[in-house]
């Protein structure tokens, strides 16, 4: 029976807590019961990857409704990755924001804050799991409205502005969004997304298909960053309350890539995006465009939040990029940074809380000497940041790799070489860092800063630890990651 | 069974060793002991290997699958045998010197310097006995990270700017260019297995050949070839005994490894015996060779003298392997060996010089051969090795490295290494005519700490032992060519 429903326990679980929380309105029941359906959510989406690679794809008929007429949700190797990502993020970030949300929150919100985030984990599952475009949209609005809510519960007023910026451009990429689906649905008659791919084929040479893909590729280019539509990010991620900022940047712009690479791949397919639409180009020069400007400009960010928000923007670049490429290497690279830089980006973004917590601020001039006061804090930080460079023994390695070997594979010498070249910027953010926090001395106000909380310790160095076991053994994350790429590519051959 | 169970102590000694270290923050004496037997423990891991390898075994380990097709993995070859063995001998000496220089100048973070220096051993042993280019690259980028702790161990503006140029040189080349040359070997070869031979086969153009390569020996960086050489002399900011180690010995000896096992192992000496698209690297090895030996002969600062000394025999090594002929290859590896002893000498000296005198620059060495005089006879063997002259050392890989230029008829070579010889004697002898015939000027000061004096004489008498009896790094690096 449970076995039978999991694709719909998956979405339906959180989705039912998170009203249960402003029901009892206790904060505590409220934690307990996000991190129960975190970890119930991880154990589902982990027993669904392992079905996929047994038994192939899982359709789900939504009430017994088939598919297409029903709301199908459809599991594969490609989105069941992404869910364990999302899932994974979840479980590790739920146990780390009480502690971290007590400190940046007043006492009242915390029961709503939880049940928001257990909200946009609900929206984020959703939009992996489902095979219908409306769903979808559903789904994207749901995980948008609750993500606005959390950015604005900053506890700088500034979060306020984050969170309209935000909502506003999110809005736009929401609306663009359906925009595309009520144009494909007036070619086609119909929502489901196998189905679409099907039917397009006999359709896909009129206009207001290539008007529904321009329509898509914006706003689901807003909602993941991609260059340059990023403007909301980084206010967005420097104002948010830190286990937001570590759960969104982890999971959040992944989903919206996600739902970029099964439109292009398997709804439009690459003869039409790749070959006859320019969009190769397109998405390598903005990829390009956004690893190198953005990491230039996260070297003189002043604030680490922000300077590692816009490393994301950058690090996207690298997803983008892979996508761009449309091979089996680039592809793998692509899918496989999803969960490499998740987990990157979630494991900086949970010790910076940390960092917020003791010292007050993020910007650099607070942090010096953080080596000494906060060493776990701050040697943590850097292992990230080696991921985010791409050391060998890290997971940023990976990815890196598979980039380069894409690169290569199409004869793109010069993009070789940029993706190489653009890793010595992050090397110079990273070490911006590393020598505030190891050769300033900490100022007198500083001296008597503790380690921050081992409640969040704990978790952020889980996230550190995978920063370096997925570097090593990457069983899980690389054979996950080609299977996807073979599904994406699949429609080829 | 056995050795390959050694093989893997070989690796993770060093590292349960830090920890053993860190264990024993507060209590020098214990923490010191705990080096101590560390590096004693990993030697003998070492040459219990070195019986086995000398009688053809290889033993290896697979450490865990990485990337489909390319597994971390350890395995035990002739040069790489060679190499751990002069590491991890030279790590012993230089631990008891360590203890002598770091209490003697009441250096501040001591447990963090012998953790780095232990876990600096740990990754020098990965390179060394890397069984493929990834795990080479794995070991050789961290072996640059965790370096830089111990570069930047003042902590002062000073050390930040030369950790600055040490990193960059470091990381910048090996990242823009290494790793691309090893993902361009992957997507050739299918394979990134060390094979007796090479691996590239003919899927590459000679152009495309000569283009890998000079990604390949631009890439390591830590063979310091002009113009990716300033790391060297900028890493000289750290105590002495990193520079005597690790700038003479572990690190820039991974570097000339790193491109001697590329050369044989990876491009396979005879796929490019002849090829007009590699004749440029004896060209830039040779500039390499002459140029800094010129900085050297200019530079007051004895350190920094020594740096550039390095950068030149460095570029030796890589200017005999690119000969390509058995005997200069034969002489470039045994050059790993014999440098690494006189260089190390050399660094002691200079250490236990600025411990007791307080002095740095050459010019104010006058007479300090009366003060000094074990230090500065052990000072003055470790010149006569650079140079080359019996009976110390550094006759021996010159020996061979000349033998293997005259028998090819390859008389820009010699005349290469007669000019250099002049620059090289040009630069040391003064050093030691200062020391010994100049009178003494300044306050009067005895011999540095009785451990650094003991490790300094032990690496000068090594070096004239090995003169001796070359036997046991010869014979390894015979194998390397198949002799």
């Amino acid at each position: 029976m449970i076995a039978e429903n999991l694709p719909a326990l998956q979405v339906v679980v959180p989705l039912l807590a998170a009203p249960l929380m402003v029901l009892v309105r206790r904060r505590t029941f409220a934690w307990l019961l996000a991190v129960a359906v975190s970890w119930t959510a991880l154990a589902i989406a982990l027993a669904l990857a392992f079905k996929v690679r047994e038994a192939g794809v899982i359709s789900y008929a939504m009430g017994s409704w088939p598919p297409p007429w029903g709301i199908e949700y459809r599991v594969d190797a490609l989105n069941s990755f992404v869910l364990v990502l999302v899932s994974l993020v979840a479980s590790v970030v739920m146990p780390y924001a009480r502690t971290s949300v007590a400190a940046e929150l007043p006492r009242d919100q915390h029961y709503l804050f939880f049940s928001m985030l257990t909200l946009c984990l609900a929206g984020l599952l959703g939009i992996a799991i489902t095979g219908d475009a409306f769903n979808l949209f559903v789904f994207l609005e749901i995980s948008s409205l609750s993500a606005y809510v959390l950015v604005g519960l900053g506890r700088d007023r500034r979060a306020l502005l984050a969170a309209y910026q935000y909502l506003v451009l999110g809005t736009i990429g929401a609306t663009f969004y359906i925009i595309g689906v009520g144009l494909l649905y007036l070619m086609t008659g119909t929502l489901n997304i196998a189905d679409l791919a099907l039917r397009l084929r006999d359709v896909h040479e009129m206009r207001p298909v290539l008007a529904a893909l321009a329509f898509i590729t914006a706003g689901i280019g807003l909602k993941l960053a991609l260059f340059p539509l990023h403007f909301w990010l980084p206010n967005a991620y420097t104002y948010a309350p830190s286990a937001v900022t570590a759960f969104l940047a982890a999971s959040a712009t992944k989903v919206s890539v996600y739902v970029l690479l099964r439109y292009y791949f398997l709804v439009f397919g690459i003869p039409l995006v790749f070959g006859r639409l320019p969009m190769a180009e397109v998405l390598i020069g903005l990829s390009v465009l956004a690893v190198v400007s953005a990491s230039l400009v996260a070297v003189y960010q002043r604030d680490l939040k922000r300077l590692f928000a816009y490393s994301s923007v950058a690090q996207i670049g690298y997803i983008t990029l892979g996508m761009g490429l449309a091979n089996e290497p680039g592809l793998t690279g692509a899918v496989v940074h999803l969960f490499n830089h998740g987990i990157t980006k979630g494991a900086i973004f949970m010790l910076l809380g940390g960092v917020s917590l003791r010292v007050g601020s993020t910007s650099l001039e607070r942090i010096a000497g953080l080596g000494k006061t906060m060493p776990l804090t701050a040697f943590g930080i850097v292992i990230g940041g080696m991921s985010l460079i791409g050391i060998p023994g890290t997971a940023g390695f990976i990815s890196k790799w598979y980039l380069i070997l894409g690169a290569i594979a199409h004869g793109y010498w010069w993009l070789a070489a940029l993706i190489v070249a653009s890793s010595l910027i992050a090397v110079a953010y990273v070490w911006r860092f590393v020598e505030v926090a190891y050769f300033r001395a900490p100022a007198p106000a500083a001296a008597g800063l503790a380690e921050a909380p081992v409640s969040m310790l704990i978790p952020a160095w889980i996230m550190v630890a995978g920063c370096v076991y997925f570097g090593l053994d990457t069983g899980y994350t690389l054979d996950g990651a080609r299977l996807a790429a073979q599904v994406l590519l699949s429609s080829v051959r | 069974m056995i050795p390959d169970a050694i093989l893997l102590a070989a690796l993770f000694v060093p590292v349960l060793g830090a920890l053993a270290i860190a264990a024993c923050d507060r209590w020098p004496d214990l923490r010191e002991a705990a080096t101590l037997i560390t590096a004693a423990v990993l030697l003998l891991c070492v040459l219990s290997l070195l019986g086995p390898v000398l009688g053809g075994a290889e033993p290896q380990v697979t450490l865990i699958q990485m990337l489909p097709g390319i597994a971390l993995s350890l395995r035990v070859e002739p040069l790489g045998m060679l190499f751990a063995l002069v590491a991890s001998a030279l790590w012993v000496v230089n631990s008891l010197y360590s203890i002598g220089y770091m209490r003697a100048n009441r250096e501040a973070h001591q447990t963090r310097f012998y953790v780095c220096f232990a876990l600096a051993l740990a990754c020098t042993m990965g390179i060394a006995f890397s069984a493929n280019l990834l795990t080479l690259y794995l070991f050789y980028e961290a072996l640059t990270l965790i370096t830089y702790p111990l570069v930047t161990h003042h902590g002062d503006d000073e050390a930040r700017r030369g950790g600055r140029l040490y990193l960059g040189y470091l990381l910048g080349t090996s990242i823009v260019f290494l790793l691309p040359a090893i993902v361009i070997t992957w997507a050739v070869a299918g394979t990134l297995e060390f094979t007796a031979g090479g691996i590239l086969g003919h899927g590459l153009s000679n152009a495309a050949i000569g283009g890998l390569l000079a990604l390949y020996m631009f890439g390591i960086g830590k063979a310091a070839l002009m113009p990716f050489h300033r790391w060297l002399p900028a890493a000289m900011v750290a105590p002495t005994p990193v520079s005597a180690l690790l700038h003479a010995v572990a690190v820039v000896k991974a570097g000339v490894f790193s491109v001697v096992k590329v050369i044989v192992y990876v491009f396979g000496v005879e796929r490019i015996t002849g090829l007009a698209s590699v004749d440029w690297l004896p060209f830039v090895s040779g500039f390499t060779i002459i140029a800094a030996s010129i900085v050297a002969l200019r530079s007051d600062n004895l350190k920094r003298r020594l740096a550039y000394s390095t950068v030149s025999q460095l570029s030796y090594i890589v200017f005999f392997a690119a000969l390509l002929t058995p005997l200069s290859v034969v002489g470039a590896a045994l050059h790993i060996a014999m440098h690494a002893v006189g260089k190390i000498t050399l660094f002691f000296a200079a250490g236990a010089i600025y411990t007791a005198a307080h002095k740095t620059e050459v010019s104010q060495l006058d007479g300090i051969g009366r003060r000094m005089p074990w230090t500065m006879a052990a000072f003055a063997v470790g010149a006569l090795s650079m140079i080359g002259l019996p009976p110390t050392a550094g006759f021996i890989s010159k020996w061979f490295m000349l033998s293997g230029a005259m028998s090819s008829g390859k008389w820009a070579a010699v005349a290469i290494i007669a000019v250099s010889t002049l620059l090289n004697a040009g630069y040391f002898l003064p050093v030691v005519y200062r020391a010994y015939f100049r009178p003494a000027a300044g306050e009067a000061h005895g011999e540095a700490p009785r451990a650094m004096v003991f490790a300094l004489l032990l690496t000068a008498c090594a070096t004239v032992a090995l003169f001796f009896y070359p036997d046991v790094p010869l014979s390894l690096a015979r194998r390397l060519t198949g002799g």
